[in-house]
């Protein structure tokens, strides 16, 4: 009776309760602040996934293609249900925007509290970030709890990044590979080239009908990594940084070759695309007979959408196309770590990745390794229908290897150097 | 209470010049290496010695300048013209009402707009191929980003020839043009001539500032030179931002020192067209006092009529395609229609239009709100103190429209990263309302000042406190005038792209600048359905501030128009 009393007593008075309340907003603030100057902790996923409920996500990913976009928009659905995540994509137009953005907040001592949480990354920005220490401390991604299902034997560059070891610092999202792409009702396949010199003898015979963006643009870049691997004398250099060999000596094979490109480039080389969407309409329009991408499924994708006609197909160069991952990373200052770990985990999922593989949703390779998956999964990727447009993954021919990343800058330098002139 | 409407012009002042004084503080001293919390930088002139290395700079640099005096010029001289040859007459008013409404649209959207129909795959193309040209496929011409950069100084002419024609509108009631006309009839000039002689000096002078800020706009705009400039090299402007988000720091002190150029290239265009105005002076005196009457001036009269239809016709005939394309199946070229029409491009960008439009609604209604306000206490406290804002108030209110905008965002963004402030709802609200500011203080100063005071007297004569003259009277007969405000505060805020994407930072969009990015894709499908939304938004902001006012006055004769 006694007890009844005192916690009747206890339930209607004012005081204890605000007490209480008092007291757990304390220990919540306490345990918010201490989750800001931690990283959460990896050996013990449920607490990630509970410090991660709440959380707003800010991606950072380039939202040039509507139907990455859309996929995105998925992924957030996704999280809100599941995790009680917030994905916010903000749409680049290029991703060192997002590493600017975390140097400008190092710069200004924002250790904290910063305002990208995840980065779609690789190449140069990747290198850039790591080697700068701006990114979440090593080994995160190998702690996931959906790592076990990435196919690290088969696909080297998910452990090493155009010659930079990822040593867990980005998790691989997904597979990329070089392929043109044209459209077989006006161009017959055996008039294809099969090489970056056939290319440049087809657009001499075709003036004005071939093109790729403009660096930085990523794709334009990597056309131009494409044609230096294969005039360069030895591809071994390439591996090293470019400031340990003469990159005039090397490059100049390169620059040869653009230049007499450029004579008979749509437009004369005087505008380029912008990127990768843009060639695409204009292969819809007629205007380029040869475009490329670095998704293999990019025309079965754009069929399904209305973008491309269904004559479009696809190939390859015979001695091989530039192969890549590409990842998401965390800044070291993101402020949703957890919401960014669980967002990451689930990129990886084998559920995320079937559907990203879909040519009807994007198409993008998965980075897992089939025979890692449960049976069910391994019929739901087997059963997917690539699309009429998509080589199957045996005809995609070899991969290249991708250049030290500072090769990059230095072409990308030298391009804007040589082609940005007044008329 | 009443006696704080002081607060109206004093926070006007604040929100007009700091912006615009801090950002350009920002923006000088980082340019010079002095940027205290960011690090990174030294002092000296390094940063414009880089500058001036960079690639191409003179040829960005000229195209900055050339353009923005030409589409100033085209856009003037077709606005004078017309207004020379039709003013008073039928087609004078016709003109006006179908340009009104391309004066709320976004440069973005018009950009846009005339992209798709001019380049070589666009609507004209395919309106006379193969037929007339034998094509079956698009021609190899550069059109769109054009190195002279024509298409863009075509797209700002039709983009300013509704603004300048509004201005000139307005400046109208106040010159004796009939008076002026009929006595230069008498003395056996042509219209134009006369128009031109005896009228348009007095007009000119008022609808200078505005021509400024045509100047300032075309000299240093980045949407539009985005969308349809040159690309090697682009103008200067759409360089700066390419620096300013750069991730080597260091490039941001160039952009810095890029900004001051684009304020020296700017100030350049200013003195030039001084210069411009000074030559017209003398030759058009020279003529005067030479007799040149110019009686048969039917050939002026067509050419002014026809650049007015073109310039409207082409971005009504933009949107057009654009909204077709919106609905588009597979359309190839030389199709002048799409094979089959879809619903998917619309159900596929809509879940993803509802974020950057609510942004939109938000910042758009609030800072047209707030504008408005700060301008009733304005007017207020220039009734109430008699005195009337001088020259210098009235150069204050075009600040930042004559200020170049990237050279003095870059600085506020600068103090906004510093101050973490960046990307949020209040600091972007801010930045819009800058630019809000000034239509509103415009679009309310001649309603005002011409309001028919005797009803107040006779408030007053009633015993009615002059708060409640003001708020039973006063803003109830003004209603239209005040919903305008609203309308154009609202689509000039919707319009804004550079202060939306460089303080906003990406995490918060609006319908301009996500139609801006997508236009580099070139996904003409989801472009028709942002610019649908860029339309859209205007024209139901102009709806409401016709309709409220004629459902509201219906029973009251005196009010209706």
């Amino acid at each position: 009776m006694a007890l009844a009393l005192v916690l009747n007593q206890r339930r209607n008075d004012p005081e204890v309760y605000v007490l209480k309340r008092l007291t757990i907003a304390l220990s919540l603030s306490i345990a918010g602040s201490f989750a800001h100057a931690h990283s959460p902790d990896l050996a013990n996923w449920e607490s990630v996934e509970a410090e991660a409920r709440g959380q707003t996500v800010y991606f950072n990913a380039w939202g040039g293609a509507e139907n990455i976009n859309a996929y995105l928009e998925w992924v957030g659905e996704e999280l809100r249900d599941c995790c009680d995540i917030k994905l916010v994509h903000v749409k680049l137009d290029d991703t060192a925007n997002a590493v600017a953005k975390v140097v400008a907040e190092r710069a200004a001592g924002r250790d904290e509290g910063g305002s990208v949480d995840l980065i779609w990354i690789n190449g140069e920005n990747f290198a850039s970030m790591k080697e700068r220490g701006l990114l979440l401390e090593k080994g995160w991604a190998e702690k996931l709890p959906n790592w076990g299902y990435v196919d690290v034997e088969n696909k080297p560059t998910v452990l090493n990044d155009f010659t930079t070891p990822v040593e867990g610092q980005a998790a691989p999202w997904g597979m990329a590979k070089l392929v043109f792409f044209h459209d077989s009702a006006r161009l017959q396949e055996d008039a294809l080239p099969s090489s970056a010199e056939e290319l440049l003898e087809w657009a001499q015979a075709n003036p004005g009908r071939f093109s790729y963006p403009s660096p930085p643009d990523f794709i334009g870049s990597s056309f131009l990594k494409q044609v230096l691997i294969e005039t360069v004398g030895d591809a071994a250099v390439l591996q090293q940084p470019a400031d340990e060999a003469d990159f005039e000596t090397e490059s100049a094979p390169l620059f040869d070759y653009l230049d007499r490109l450029h004579k008979v480039a749509w437009r004369e080389g005087r505008a380029f695309p912008q990127n990768y969407p843009a060639m695409k309409q204009l292969l819809a329009d007629g205007e380029l007979e040869i475009i490329f991408a670095f998704n293999p499924s990019e025309a079965s994708n754009a069929i399904a959408n209305f973008e491309l006609p269904d004559t479009v197909r696809s190939f390859t160069f015979e001695e091989g196309t530039l192969g890549n991952t590409h990842f998401v990373a965390i800044p070291y200052n993101a402020s949703a770590k957890a919401g960014a770990l669980v967002t990451a985990n689930f990129l990886m999922s084998p559920e995320a990745q079937l559907r990203k593989q879909d040519p009807e949703v994007w198409g993008d390779p998965t980075v897992l390794g089939m025979d890692k998956l449960p049976e069910p999964l391994q019929a739901g990727f087997a059963a997917l229908d690539l699309g009429i447009a998509t080589l199957a993954p045996e005809e995609l021919g070899p991969v290249l290897e991708e250049p030290h990343p500072s090769w990059m800058e230095r072409v990308e330098e030298a391009w804007k150097r040589r082609y940005t002139v007044g008329n | 209470m009443f006696r704080l409407t002081f607060l109206g012009p004093a926070l006007t002042v604040l929100l007009l010049a700091g912006p615009v004084g801090f950002g350009l503080a920002g923006t000088v001293l980082p340019a010079f290496g002095i940027s205290p919390g960011f690090g990174g930088g030294s002092f000296g002139l390094h940063y414009f010695r880089e500058l001036f290395a960079q690639p191409a700079l003179f040829c960005s640099m000229t195209l900055s300048l050339t353009s923005g005096l030409a589409s100033a010029v085209l856009s003037l001289l077709i606005v004078m013209l017309f207004t020379a040859a039709f003013a008073g007459t039928a087609t004078f008013r016709r003109m006006q009402h179908l340009l009104g409404p391309l004066l709320s649209l976004p440069h973005a959207a018009a950009a846009l707009a005339i992209a798709f129909l001019i380049a070589p795959s666009g609507m004209i193309m395919r309106l006379i191929s193969p037929e007339l040209t034998g094509w079956e496929r698009p021609p190899d011409l550069l059109i769109v980003h054009d190195p002279l950069a024509l298409s863009m100084i075509g797209a700002l002419v039709a983009k300013e020839v509704p603004f300048l024609l509004l201005m000139t509108l307005a400046a109208l009631p106040q010159a004796p043009v009939e008076r002026v006309c009929q006595l230069t009839g008498a003395l056996g000039y042509g219209r134009v001539a006369g128009f031109i002689h005896g009228a348009w000096p007095g007009i000119y002078r008022q609808i200078r500032l505005p021509v400024f800020a045509v100047i300032a706009f075309a000299s240093s705009n980045v949407e539009v030179a985005l969308i349809l400039g040159p690309t090697q090299p682009q103008t200067l402007a759409a360089r700066l931002v390419t620096w300013m988000s750069d991730p080597d720091l260091s490039q941001r002190y160039l952009a810095s020192a890029g900004a001051l150029l684009q304020l020296g290239v700017t100030g350049l265009a200013f003195a030039i067209w001084l210069g411009l105005e000074r030559l017209c002076a003398a030759l058009r005196n020279k003529a005067a006092c030479g007799g040149l009457r110019m009686r048969r001036d039917r050939a002026v009269q067509v050419v002014s009529l026809t650049a007015m239809i073109l310039a409207a016709g082409a971005i009504f005939a933009g949107l057009a395609a654009l909204a077709v394309w919106s609905f588009a199946g597979l359309w190839q070229f030389p199709d002048f229609l799409p094979g089959s029409f879809t619903l998917r491009n619309w159900m596929k960008a809509l879940p993803r239009v509802v974020e950057p439009l609510g942004t939109t609604l938000t910042i758009g209604v609030a800072s047209a709100f707030i504008a408005a306000i700060l301008s009733v206490l304005c007017f207020v406290h220039e009734d109430r103190t008699g005195k009337r804002a001088g020259r210098g108030g009235q150069a204050l209110i075009y600040l930042p429209l004559i200020v170049p905008q990237v050279t003095f965002i870059f600085g506020l963004q600068f103090l906004l990263v510093a101050s973490g402030w960046l990307a949020t709802l209040p600091a972007l609200l801010f930045a819009h309302l800058v630019f809000v500011m000034p239509y509103a203080y415009l679009c309310l100063k001649d309603p005002w000042r011409s309001f028919d005071r005797r009803y107040e007297q006779v408030a007053a004569g009633l015993g009615k406190s002059p708060m409640t003259t003001l708020f039973r009277i006063r803003l109830p007969m003004m209603l239209r005038p005040l919903l305008v405000l609203f309308a154009i505060g609202f689509s000039v805020s919707v319009g804004l792209y550079l202060p939306t994407v460089l303080i906003g930072a990406g995490r918060l969009t609006t319908i301009t600048s996500e139609a801006v990015a997508l236009a580099s894709g070139g996904n003409r499908r989801i472009i028709g359905v942002y610019a649908f939304f860029q339309m859209l938004l205007p024209v139901a902001g102009f709806a409401i501030a016709t309709l409220v006012p004629a459902l509201i006055f219906r029973r009251f004769r005196g009010m209706q128009v």
